[in-house]
């Protein structure tokens, strides 16, 4: 690693991580979310990094885009009351849950740690970055690939059939 | 006399950390690579800025020419110097902050809209490379092998700033402009991106250089792909909340929208944004389906040796089709109406996004045939492909003039069809009555009872 690559590294991880905890300490769920935001950006910069510059655009334009977008607009019709009356939506038992989940990734990434990774040959470097991850998306991928955008019509059909349910009043 | 050894020493210095190379290469050495890049970007921004500030300007002086008046033309020769004297009476503006605002996202909102317009300009191609005693140097700030996607994924977050400019605000009226705007910078979004797919389809990469360049072999896509171009020029003006698409800041029902509460340089900020996301979409209007660059009816500047004087005449080009963009947008704001939002609505999610899908299935279904009869990839590609889309535009044409579903609010139904929309329609004949933004928007966030409490 050059120091150059080390420096890049530490800012973004460090970005990261900072944007994550802020992101579950805010009490505003609009604050929340722009964190979250945050976070993406630092790790779409630690994906460059990795020379996968296409996950990296994709991770901004699917979550930090779309995901986000849609966020904000359940979360602004949730709170439309003023900021400082809303009561802190972390009850005591989703917190709970939370911190389970967290010491169980973290020990889980510990133990992962202790294996050593197989080393993997890498992809000759190419100017089109698109045709290698459709070239192993639509051959070995192709079954999951197509229950993926199933799993996702289902969601669709599911809120359309939502939005269509005629208000009984 | 310490100054005279130093001298030598730097330029030796210089000489190791930029080397010479050969003009029709990249250049090899980092730092070269690093300065190069650092010069652009200050190139890049100081004349986007300047730009910007002269497209207010422009639209005044457009606006006026439209309405058969002068405008603007008392600070400096014609008005030029019309832009500084708004800036500086932005500048000693008060600024207001609303007592309920939320302090921060007050703050950050109006630099959130600004800035993602700016960043798409990082990677669109400009000219053809600038050959150097030092290398050749790219003309585009950044040369990404994902340029597309990151202009997708940048423009995508424009949305945030005027959000949360309504959001932080905590006025009603900001609230529903914001409302507004996601609603309809989301649904316009997804017509934009599917819009584009054709063009990947027929460069078979993400980078605007590899777009560019088959446009430069095989013709400008607004010929073999004109249907996308048209959707992607209507997405833009949506995109942009320019006229007929500028509902969230509808004066005439919402004060200002979004940026209701903001005054003095954050007011401006958001003005300036409206012309950075205007020029931005020019330029990738220019660069997807214009040929971006490229000099029509010559291979002269797309073959090398490259020279100064082809980038200069290239550059010129790009700002040419840019500006020939820019020029419609004004044109269009100061012809046409506003749309209603149902109108809006059904546009997007019922005309534009099938039109699309369709379309992308259609071209791509082409382009295999095409590749199976062993048309090759040349000006025989395109030519039929234009003729593929001469049909399927009369066909558009023809189907959107039938005066059903985008009609102007002028346009009478027949009471067979008004009977018929009534009955399909839950809520009431919006299509009938003249004012029904608030019921639609509503209807549109179906979860938000405190809004239509208050307006009810």
């Amino acid at each position: 690693m050059t120091p150059f690559y080390r420096f890049q590294f530490y800012l973004f991880a460090l970005m990261a991580i900072g944007a994550a905890v802020l992101f579950v300490t805010r009490r505003s769920p609009v604050a929340a979310a722009l964190w979250l935001v945050n976070v993406m950006f630092a790790l779409s910069g630690l994906y460059v990094m990795l020379d996968a510059p296409f996950v990296a655009a994709v991770q901004v334009l699917v979550y930090a885009g779309a995901i986000m977008v849609v966020f904000i607009f359940v979360v602004m019709l949730l709170n439309l009351g003023r900021p400082g009356q809303l009561p802190d939506l972390r009850a005591a038992a989703p917190r709970l849950a939370a911190g389970v989940v967290g010491v169980a990734i973290l020990a889980n990434l510990l133990a992962v740690r202790r294996n050593t990774f197989p080393s993997v040959e890498l992809a000759p470097p190419t100017d089109n970055v698109v045709t290698p991850v459709a070239e192993s998306l639509f051959t070995e991928y192709l079954l999951a690939f197509e229950l993926t955008s199933v799993v996702l019509l289902v969601a669709v059909i599911g809120a359309v059939v939502l939005a269509k349910r005629k208000a009984t009043a | 006399m310490s100054a005279l050894p130093v001298l030598p020493a730097l330029a030796v210095d210089l000489a190791a950390w930029f080397p010479r190379h050969d003009p029709q290469l990249p250049p090899d050495s980092v730092y070269t690579f690093a300065l190069a890049s650092s010069i652009k970007l200050l190139v890049v921004f100081t004349l986007y800025m300047l730009g910007v500030a002269l497209l207010t300007l422009a639209e005044r002086k457009v606006s006026a020419w439209i309405q058969d008046r002068r405008g603007p033309n008392r600070a400096g020769p014609f008005g030029l110097l019309q832009p500084v004297a708004d800036g500086i009476k932005n500048l000693m503006k008060e600024e207001v902050r609303p007592g309920n605002a939320d302090k921060w996202m007050f703050i950050i909102a109006p630099m959130l809209a600004f800035i993602p317009a700016m960043l798409v300009w990082a990677v669109l191609p400009l000219a053809t490379p600038l050959p150097t005693p030092w290398g050749l140097i790219d003309m585009a700030v950044a040369t990404l092998p994902i340029g597309y996607l990151f202009m997708l994924a940048v423009s995508s977050l424009g949305v945030y700033g005027m959000v949360l400019a309504g959001w932080s605000s905590n006025n009603k009226y900001s609230l529903l402009g914001s409302l507004r705007s996601s609603a309809q910078m989301v649904s316009y979004e997804i017509a934009l991106g599917m819009s584009t797919i054709p063009v990947l389809l027929l460069a078979g990469n993400v980078s605007l250089h590899a777009i560019i360049d088959q446009q430069a072999h095989m013709g400008w896509n607004v010929f073999s792909l004109s249907v996308a171009w048209f959707i992607f020029l209507v997405a833009a003006f949506a995109e942009t909340n320019r006229l007929p698409f500028d509902l969230p800041e509808a004066e005439a029902e919402l004060v200002a929208g979004y940026h209701t509460e903001y005054s003095g340089m954050k007011f401006s900020m958001f003005f300036i944004a409206e012309y950075a996301n205007m020029a931005t979409m020019s330029g990738l209007m220019a660069a997807l389906f214009f040929g971006g660059w490229d000099i029509p009816f010559t291979d002269w500047d797309n073959t090398g040796p490259y020279t100064v004087f082809k980038t200069v005449a290239t550059l010129a080009m790009f700002a040419a089709k840019t500006g020939a963009f820019l020029f419609l947008f004004m044109w269009v704001r100061w012809t046409l109406p506003r749309f209603r939002y149902d109108q809006l609505m059904t546009l997007g999610w019922g005309i534009m996004l099938p039109l699309a899908l369709g379309y992308i299935l259609v071209i791509a279904t082409a382009t295999l045939a095409l590749d199976w009869m062993g048309v090759p990839r040349d000006w025989r590609f395109s030519v039929s492909l234009l003729g593929l889309n001469v049909v399927l535009t009369g066909l558009l044409l023809a189907w959107g003039d039938r005066g059903k579903l985008v009609s102007p609010a002028s346009a009478r139904l027949d009471a067979r069809e008004l009977a018929r929309r009534r009955a399909r329609s839950t809520v009431a004949p919006s299509t009938a009555m003249g004012a029904p933004t608030a019921r639609t928007l509503a209807t549109a966030a179906a979860g938000a009872h405190d809004v239509t409490e208050e307006i009810h």
